[in-house]
This record gives structure tokens, C-alpha cells and sequence, in this order.
């Protein structure tokens, strides 16, 4: 192990350094507590660690010496769609007119801005076969949300206000039944059979006069195409619910089929996992949602519009609406960098991203077949689920499998999600990356299949290159040290 | 050749991977989508673009704005055009940094927790608060999840909030608390400013918090001590600050003034206007607090050799382990704007941070008593921060209209938010505003209004 302790920036503080240039103040000054009145005024600064320019440049590059991103290797991080995050669209994000624009200044200063994004709003309607598009929601756990408050605003303006419940499968992100129950839901789970797919019986058995929706991502979590997803959607129709699209996998189907052909009434994309926003170490991300006609009276306000004069503008005149989901107009930068994204590609371009993503995540998979526990024995789509089962039985855990990769440089999978699937390793490859990585990463993995066959203790102990080994996580959450306390 | 420059397989390579997989072609792997779904022909999107038509495309759109790097801007109310170190942006462009995930696993990720972890300190140290976490959003939704929060810790179901909070912060807040069917009664404000008195009556043991903000969105300092003697009078009520965290250089923090929950937007720090987002929520809480707190937390730990480290924490709160018994369904945040956040901070430092409020109230005050020399009215309300109210007799679009004409981007119409405010303008004046600027719309807007 090599680690050298990083300091933190605070403890790189001496007094009297700056990093900062700021103009002479030219204007006359007053004394600040004729300004604030002596009651507000701060007494002491805060604490700020005082470095250098070139300190503060070198503290954060060996911090991102510490960390790894789809620039530096492989990141099959199922669920989460890991792929290359352009440099153009970064190029773009920053160009000045798009940059330094503030929300509020008058709509013929900023026509660009608008239009730019009623275009994009145009593209995701057309990609998803939804009839509206709102861009405000800022991820796809708050676009979840929003799509649920706009079900439950459809249901009360029907005076329906039994429905009170939000079917949820039990592979589903734990989003799901979170958003639903901020949206003032109770969830309830419908399982799953035993090809990992909705148990179309039980999906019967809770459907009923209290269901307001269905939440359902397709391909599903252990990444299998929910064939019978008419039916499904029927069933819920016919209970009077509505059926929800989490747009967390769309990256498979792609120009294949559409939610809205589906049978869905309601979808929220992740812009920054499908089309290409970068991660940004856990955020910003962007999750537009886009609704079938019916359901259009309800989005959040305000809309972008075109005018009859050709101009753009914001629609504000909805009074069905359920209001505003977040200040202004959603992660505007983030949805310039998918616009550009579909730009790039088109339709058709968009089309082979998900054939090709399909096609990696099932090469991978049969590569890796032999090896695993496959707990489904068909097709994926975009990614696929392992179960670590035999290699527990040898006293390998799928964890020491996750850590023991570290080590050969990859960030590793998903690990103990779905939860029905024991010891789970969930795989999602993404079309960005070519058939060497993904040989290599099965060469890798199967390595240390025999490693845990061979030398347990290897994998057990792992990682053993990084700069720092298996942290102590019950002592963080057992006496939370949460923040820098000056010694 | 490839037609995409993001896809690398060849179809040398996909005929060898369908061979391996065992299928005759890639419409085999759809064979599990019915033909009934299937979607005929080719999405139909705009044209694709090669790069440099991408670049001529984009540029053009970017060319239909006018930016604030442009004309000189006094537009505030909630976002600021602020000085961001050029540091910021070097950082934030590394790829370690912005292409990574999540930290979960934290032997290869040590780099963005221990930046997050950083941030945290910042804002505890800013807010005068106990913990404080990983970012929200954005400002308007940290405020809505501290209300949820405090409605969920004190099982009542009334939230007071003033008049004063920035309107959209408070549109977002009534989406969410419909969700939770939460009530919430606004208390008016007189002369830019909660009324004391009625905030008063507004209070009953059914509250669960008062929110008030600080600076208002009028840029006044509210009278913390009092209104927080107000809301801990009351039983169990939570007191929540939203705060511009620029203002803290120099204004006593929120926590010392017995806050319960502090949120607001980082966006003054070290991130650009961006038409509104993305921006960085801040959330931090007193001790008490930090287990009902929303989204990522993280934590100093050590590992086996007992080396210093850094993971995230307490997730028995989150979504991905208590589904719908979470705290909250945050999941993605805005952890790239914190960390320019965090950068921003660390250039300002101790003194930068202070320098950086103290210009801006400086600046805000000439310009005030330039308008107010002019014959302009300003609003005589309790002291402002960087931002202040003026009466401009006729319609602000007009008006604005006309500065725009002079090359000025005028302030916030405050008629179109508050009913009774017709024809009344907030002018915001940051550090970047030159003296020649602040007399050019003086002498402009005097022009105008003296019309």
C-alpha cells in the first residue's frame, strides 16, 4: 500500500496566503456597522484555510490523483451508464452566451437559451414517443418525483383521491419507493418470477381502485426486456392507474421501441447517464419528464413555447400544473451537453449506441458465464447480473470480488443489487468501450475466479494497490466525524 | 470506417461477438422485444452534426444571447454574477473529477470524498453550523427537504414561511409539501421585511418550522434574533435560515443565531449564472439533526493499517437502503458544483471571503445613495446586504427595455412575483460592478424614470 496521508486543505492553511485577486474597491466606503447595524455583523471570519494559488492547484491534483472516472479506465457501474462524456459537449457547456446568462433577463436576450431548449424538448419527445417534454427536473430520483405528483394531480382532478398506492417491483431502484413516498404514496412491491420478470399473478393481485401508477424501468434491473410489458401496461389501465417509465436504462432501446408505444403514460430520462452529462462525482444530473397528452395539463410550469412569431418563451398560464419542481429551468448545463450529445449521433447514430451497448453487455455476459452463477439464462439488454454464490461458498464474497478488481485498475460493478439476486455483481459495459477493454475485463475477472479458487486470501484482503485499503465504516457512522475541527 | 467517433466496435469486431455469444446477427439480441412495440424506421431528430458543424451550430445559438460577461448586469434574485478564480474551472475539468461516479467505492475515490468532505467543513464553518451535507440541487429544493425534514422529526404538519423567501424557493416548497399534505400559512412582510407581529400570530403548537431567509430576497437582513425568540417560543418549531452563503462573510451566521437548519445556494461561490442551473444546494443542521439530515453525508474514518480516510456515512438515511422509509429520495446531487464551490472558498480564504462581502455591501450602498442623489426612490426597510428595492414609477419591462438600449441589463421586476409590487425594481450590485457602471445606470435610469 502506498498511501501517503493527504493533508487536508486546512491543514495546508498559514496565515496571511490568498489565492484570490480582487479589484481596489472604487467606490467610498462606510463603516459596516452603520451599514448592518452592530447586531449582525460577524465577528470573527470563518475559519477559511489561507493557501496559494500553485498550494490549492496541487492539493486538488493529488486529490484527483485519487480518484478514478471513465477517463482513467473501465467503470462497468450497472445501473449507472458509465460511458464517455464528450469533450466537445464540455467545450460547449462553456461557451460565454451560454454561460454567463442569468434566468431572469428578458426573454428577447436569451432567445438561444430557449430555443435550444424547446429543440432538445422536441428530440426527447420524439426518442421517447411522449407527447410533452418539461426539462426542470435537476436528476432522475427528482424526476421521478415529479412524474408521480403529476399522476397524483391527474387522479384529484378526476376527484379520484383513493389512489393511494404506487405498485413498485421489487428489483426497482431504491428510488422508487422513496420518490413515491415523497410523493405522498404508500408503495407497494409486486414480485418478481422466476425468469426476473414482473409476476404478471401477483401484478393482478395488487392492482385494484387504490392504484395510482406503476413504476417500471425496461429492461428491468437485472437487465431483461419485460416482454410482456403490454400486458402489464393493460392491467394497470384497466385498474384505472397509470403506468411510469424510470428512464434509468433507456440506454438499450434506443430507436428499438419507445415507452410511448410501450404503453406508458409517463417517463423521466437521466440525462447524464443515457445522453452522455458527465457524473460529476455524483452530480449535477438532469431529469426531464415527458408525458402522453392526457397528463400535459399537469407539468411543472413554466413550459418552453414557441410563439406564433417564430420567438421563444415560457408558457406560465397553466393552472392545472403542479407547480415548480426547482428554481428556474432545470440543470440547463446539463441539458445543453445532452443536446449536443443527440446532435452528434441523430436518430440513427442513437439507434446503434443502444445495439452496440446491447451487444457488449451480451458478449460480456457469455464471456463470463462459465465462470459466475447466471441467475437468468436469456439475453440481456445493456447490462446484466451475476450472482458471486459459488465463489461465496469457497468464503469469497462478491465485496472481496469488487475489491480484489481495484487492484487490476477497474472500478467495479454494482455489487448486492437487485437485492433478490444473492451476492449480485451488476455489470453494464456501455457502448463506449471497445472489445479489448472488455476482454481484458473478463480475463481479469476470471482470474480472480480462480484466485478464490487458488489463494482466497488474495481476493479476501483486497484491494492491495490502492492508496488506501478497506475503510472502517461502522466507526464513521458510529461517532460521525463529519466535518474539520481546528486541533 | 465507423460513423461515430464515440463507438469503437468494428464490424470485424461485432461478427466476432456475435459468433462468440452464439446469434446470427444484432437484431437477435431484440428477439425479447415484441414486433407489436417495435419502432419502425429511424427516430426522427434533427440531422446529425459533424464537430465542426456542432461548434458553428452551438456558437450561433450562443450568439442569440446576450451575456452578462457583455453588458453590465444588476440583475440578482437568487443568482449572481460573482468573480470566479480561474482555478475553479482548472479543477473541475480534470476527468478524475468530473467523469467519476458516485464514491461508494472509497478506495479509489478518496480524491472526491475528501473533497466533499472539505466542502462540508466549509459550509459548517460559513453557517456556524453543526454538519452540513453533500449538496442539494439546488437552493429552492434544500429548502423544501428542510421543511419536510422538520415536519417529519416534529410530526406536525404546519409550516410557517415569510413572504420574504424568494418566490420560486416558495413555489417549490408548496409542490413538495402537497406531496406530504403538508399545510403552509405566509406570513407578509412590511417594507421588505417579515412583520414580527404577524409572524407572531401566526405561531401554534402545530408548527413545524419557520423559514425565513437572510439576506431576504429583498436583500434585507432580517431580524434573526428576534424572529428566532418567535419560533422556539413556540413548542417544538424548527427555525430554518435559507442564506446567500456569500452574505456570512460578514453577516453573524445562522447557527449562532440558534438556526435549526441552514440551506441556500452556493452559487454566489464559484459557480456561473448557467440560466439558472445546474447551481449547488447547501443543507447543514444542528447536532441534534444530523441523523434526519437528506442525501450524502461523509465521514472521516481510518482503515486496517489505521490511515486516515474518508467514507460515505450514516446511509441507513438513503434511498438505496431504506427505500420508502428514506429520508429523502435524493439520490444524484450536485457534487461537480460543489466541489467548484469548495474550490472558490479556498481561493477566497478567511480574508477573501470577507473582502468579497464587504465589496459587495460596499458597492450595493453607493449605489444606492447614488439613486437615492438622483431623486430615485429607494425602499427605506431594514439594512441590506447586496440588493435593494427601487420604485421606478412606470413598468420595469419598459424600463429595463430602455437600459437594454444603453447596453445595461436592468434588475428584477419585482411586480412579476409580487402583486402589490408593480412597477418596483431589485437591483443587485456584486463586487464586478465598476463605479463608472453604477453611475452609468444612475445616470441612465435617471433619464428614464425622471422621464
Amino acid at each position: 500500500m502506498t498511501n501517503q496521508n493527504q493533508p487536508l486543505i486546512f491543514e495546508r492553511s498559514r496565515k496571511n496566503r490568498t489565492a484570490y485577486s480582487l479589484p481596489e474597491l472604487d467606490v467610498p466606503e462606510k463603516p459596516l456597522d452603520e451599514m448592518v447595524g452592530p447586531d449582525y455583523l460577524r465577528e470573527n471570519s470563518p475559519e477559511f484555510p489561507e493557501v496559494s494559488e500553485l498550494e490549492l492547484v496541487r492539493h486538488y491534483m493529488a486529490l484527483s490523483k485519487r480518484n478514478f472516472g471513465v477517463d482513467n479506465g473501465f467503470y462497468p457501474l450497472g445501473s449507472c451508464t458509465m460511458k464517455y462524456n464528450p469533450k466537445v459537449n464540455e467545450y460547449i457547456a462553456r461557451l460565454d452566451g451560454l454561460t454567463h446568462i442569468h434566468p431572469y433577463q428578458d426573454e428577447q436576450t436569451i432567445q438561444g437559451a430557449l430555443e435550444l431548449l424547446y429543440r432538445l424538448q422536441n428530440n426527447l419527445q420524439e426518442i421517447t414517443g411522449m407527447d410533452a417534454v418539461t426539462l426542470q427536473p435537476a436528476a432522475g430520483a427528482h424526476g421521478e418525483w415529479t412524474g408521480l405528483m403529476i399522476i397524483r394531480a391527474f387522479h384529484e382532478a378526476n376527484g379520484d383521491f383513493k389512489r393511494t398506492k404506487v405498485i413498485i417491483p421489487d428489483t426497482a431502484h431504491g428510488t422508487n419507493p422513496a420518490s413515491a413516498s415523497v410523493a405522498g404514496f404508500e408503495a407497494v412491491t409486486v414480485k418478481s418470477n422466476a425468469h426476473g420478470l414482473v409476476d404478471i399473478d401477483d401484478l393482478r393481485r395488487v392492482a385494484d381502485e387504490t392504484t395510482a401508477a406503476l413504476m417500471l424501468t425496461n429492461p428491468n434491473t437485472l437487465g431483461l426486456f419485460e416482454t410482456n410489458i403490454q400486458e402489464i401496461a393493460d392491467i394497470i389501465h384497466q385498474a384505472g392507474g397509470k403506468v411510469y417509465y424510470d428512464g434509468a436504462n433507456m440506454n438499450a432501446i434506443m430507436g428499438v421501441t419507445r415507452p410511448g408505444d410501450m404503453g406508458y403514460d409517463v417517463v423521466h430520462l437521466n440525462l447524464h447517464k443515457t445522453f452522455t452529462g458527465p457524473h460529476g462525482g455524483g452530480g449535477p444530473g438532469s431529469g426531464p419528464v415527458g408525458v402522453k397528452t392526457e397528463l400535459e395539463p399537469f407539468l411543472p410550469k413554466p413550459l418552453i413555447i414557441k410563439k406564433q412569431d417564430g420567438s421563444f418563451g415560457f408558457d406560465n398560464n397553466r393552472p392545472q400544473s403542479i407547480g415548480r419542481v426547482k428554481a428556474f429551468y432545470g440543470n440547463f448545463g446539463i441539458n445543453v451537453r445532452a443536446y449536443a450529445y443527440i446532435r452528434t449521433m441523430g436518430g440513427k447514430g442513437l439507434k446503434q449506441v443502444s445495439k452496440d451497448a446491447v451487444l457488449n453487455a451480451n458478449y460480456l455476459l457469455k464471456r463470463l458465464s462459465d465462470h459466475f452463477d447466471t441467475p437468468f439464462k436469456r439475453i440481456c439488454k445493456h447490462e446484466f447480473v451475476l450472482s458471486g454464490s459459488r465463489q461465496k461458498n469457497l468464503g469469497v464474497r462478491t465485496l472481496d470480488i469488487a475489491k480484489r478488481l481495484l487492484d487490476f485498475g477497474y472500478y467495479p460493478p454494482t455489487i448486492y443489487f437487485p437485492l433478490l439476486v444473492d451476492e449480485a455483481l451488476m455489470i453494464e459495459p456501455t457502448e463506449t468501450e471497445s472489445k479489448e477493454t472488455l476482454d481484458a475485463f473478463a480475463d481479469h475477472l476470471i482470474a480472480i475466479t480462480e484466485e478464490a479458487e487458488n489463494t482466497p486470501e488474495i481476493v479476501q484482503e483486497a484491494p492491495h494497490h490502492t492508496v488506501i485499503g478497506r475503510l472502517d465504516e461502522t466507526r464513521a457512522a458510529r461517532h460521525p466525524v463529519l466535518r474539520y475541527r481546528k486541533q | 470506417m465507423s460513423e461515430f467517433r464515440y463507438l469503437p466496435v468494428t464490424e470485424e469486431d461485432r461478427q466476432e461477438m456475435l459468433a462468440t455469444i452464439g446469434v446470427q446477427s444484432d437484431e437477435d439480441l431484440f428477439s425479447d422485444v415484441p414486433e407489436k412495440i417495435r419502432f419502425k424506421g429511424e427516430l426522427k431528430l434533427e440531422p446529425k452534426l459533424s464537430e465542426p458543424e456542432l461548434l458553428r451550430f452551438f456558437n450561433g445559438l450562443a450568439k442569440k444571447n446576450i451575456s452578462t460577461s457583455e453588458y453590465p448586469s444588476f440583475l440578482g434574485a437568487g443568482v449572481y454574477e460573482h468573480y470566479i478564480p480561474s482555478v475553479v474551472d482548472s479543477v473541475i475539468s480534470r476527468g478524475e473529477f468530473y467523469t467519476a461516479y458516485t464514491p461508494y467505492q472509497a478506495e479509489v475515490s478518496q480524491g472526491e470524498l475528501q473533497a466533499i468532505f472539505e466542502f462540508q467543513s466549509l459550509i459548517c464553518e460559513l453557517t456556524g453550523m453543526e454538519a452540513a451535507n453533500s449538496s442539494m440541487y439546488d437552493g429552492s429544493t434544500a429548502l423544501a427537504e428542510a421543511a419536510l425534514l422538520s415536519s417529519g422529526v416534529t410530526h406536525n404538519k404546519k409550516i410557517v414561511v415569510s413572504d420574504t423567501v424568494h418566490p420560486e424557493y416558495r413555489q417549490v416548497l408548496a409542490t413538495y409539501a402537497h406531496g406530504r399534505g403538508l399545510d403552509i400559512e405566509t406570513v407578509p412582510g412590511t417594507d421588505g421585511s417579515t412583520d414580527l407581529k404577524k409572524l407572531e400570530a401566526a405561531m401554534d403548537d402545530h408548527v413545524s418550522c419557520v423559514i425565513v431567509q437572510y439576506p431576504n430576497f429583498f436583500g434585507q437582513i432580517e431580524l434573526l434574533r428576534d424572529i428566532e425568540e418567535i419560533v422556539h417560543g413556540a413548542k417544538k418549531a424548527h427555525f430554518i435560515v435559507a442564506s446567500n452563503p456569500l452574505s456570512l462573510g460578514i453577516l453573524t451566521s445562522p447557527g449562532e443565531l440558534m438556526a435549526d437548519i441552514v440551506v441556500g445556494d452556493c452559487q454566489p461561490l464559484g459557480i456561473t449564472e448557467s440560466f439558472g442551473g445546474p447551481h449547488c444546494g447547501y443543507f447543514a443542521v444542528s447536532k441534534k439533526l444530523i441523523r434526519k439530515v437528506p442525501g450524502r453525508l461523509v465521514g472521516e474514518t481510518v482503515d486496517e493499517q489505521g490511515q486516515r480516510g474518508y467514507v460515505l456515512t450514516l446511509q441507513a438515511r438513503e434511498q438505496h437502503i431504506r427505500r420508502e422509509k428514506a429520508t429523502s429520495n435524493i439520490c444524484s446531487n450536485q457534487a461537480l458544483n460543489a466541489l467548484a464551490s469548495s474550490v472558490a472558498m479556498n481561493a477566497f480564504g478567511k480574508q477573501g471571503i470577507t473582502e468579497l462581502a464587504y465589496q459587495n455591501i460596499q458597492k450595493a450602498h453607493y449605489a444606492a445613495g447614488k439613486l437615492k442623489e438622483s431623486g430615485i426612490s429607494v425602499t427605506d426597510g431594514h439594512p441590506f446586504f447586496n440588493e435593494f428595492i427601487i420604485d421606478c414609477r412606470k413598468p420595469v419591462s419598459s424600463v429595463n427595455r430602455q437600459l437594454l438600449e444603453k447596453g445595461i441589463i436592468g434588475g428584477f421586476d419585482l411586480g412579476r412575483a409580487y402583486e402589490q409590487m408593480q412597477n418596483k425594481m431589485l437591483i443587485a450590485v456584486t463586487e464586478l460592478r465598476t463605479k463608472n457602471e453604477i453611475d452609468q445606470l444612475t445616470e441612465v435610469l435617471g433619464g428614464i424614470i425622471g422621464d
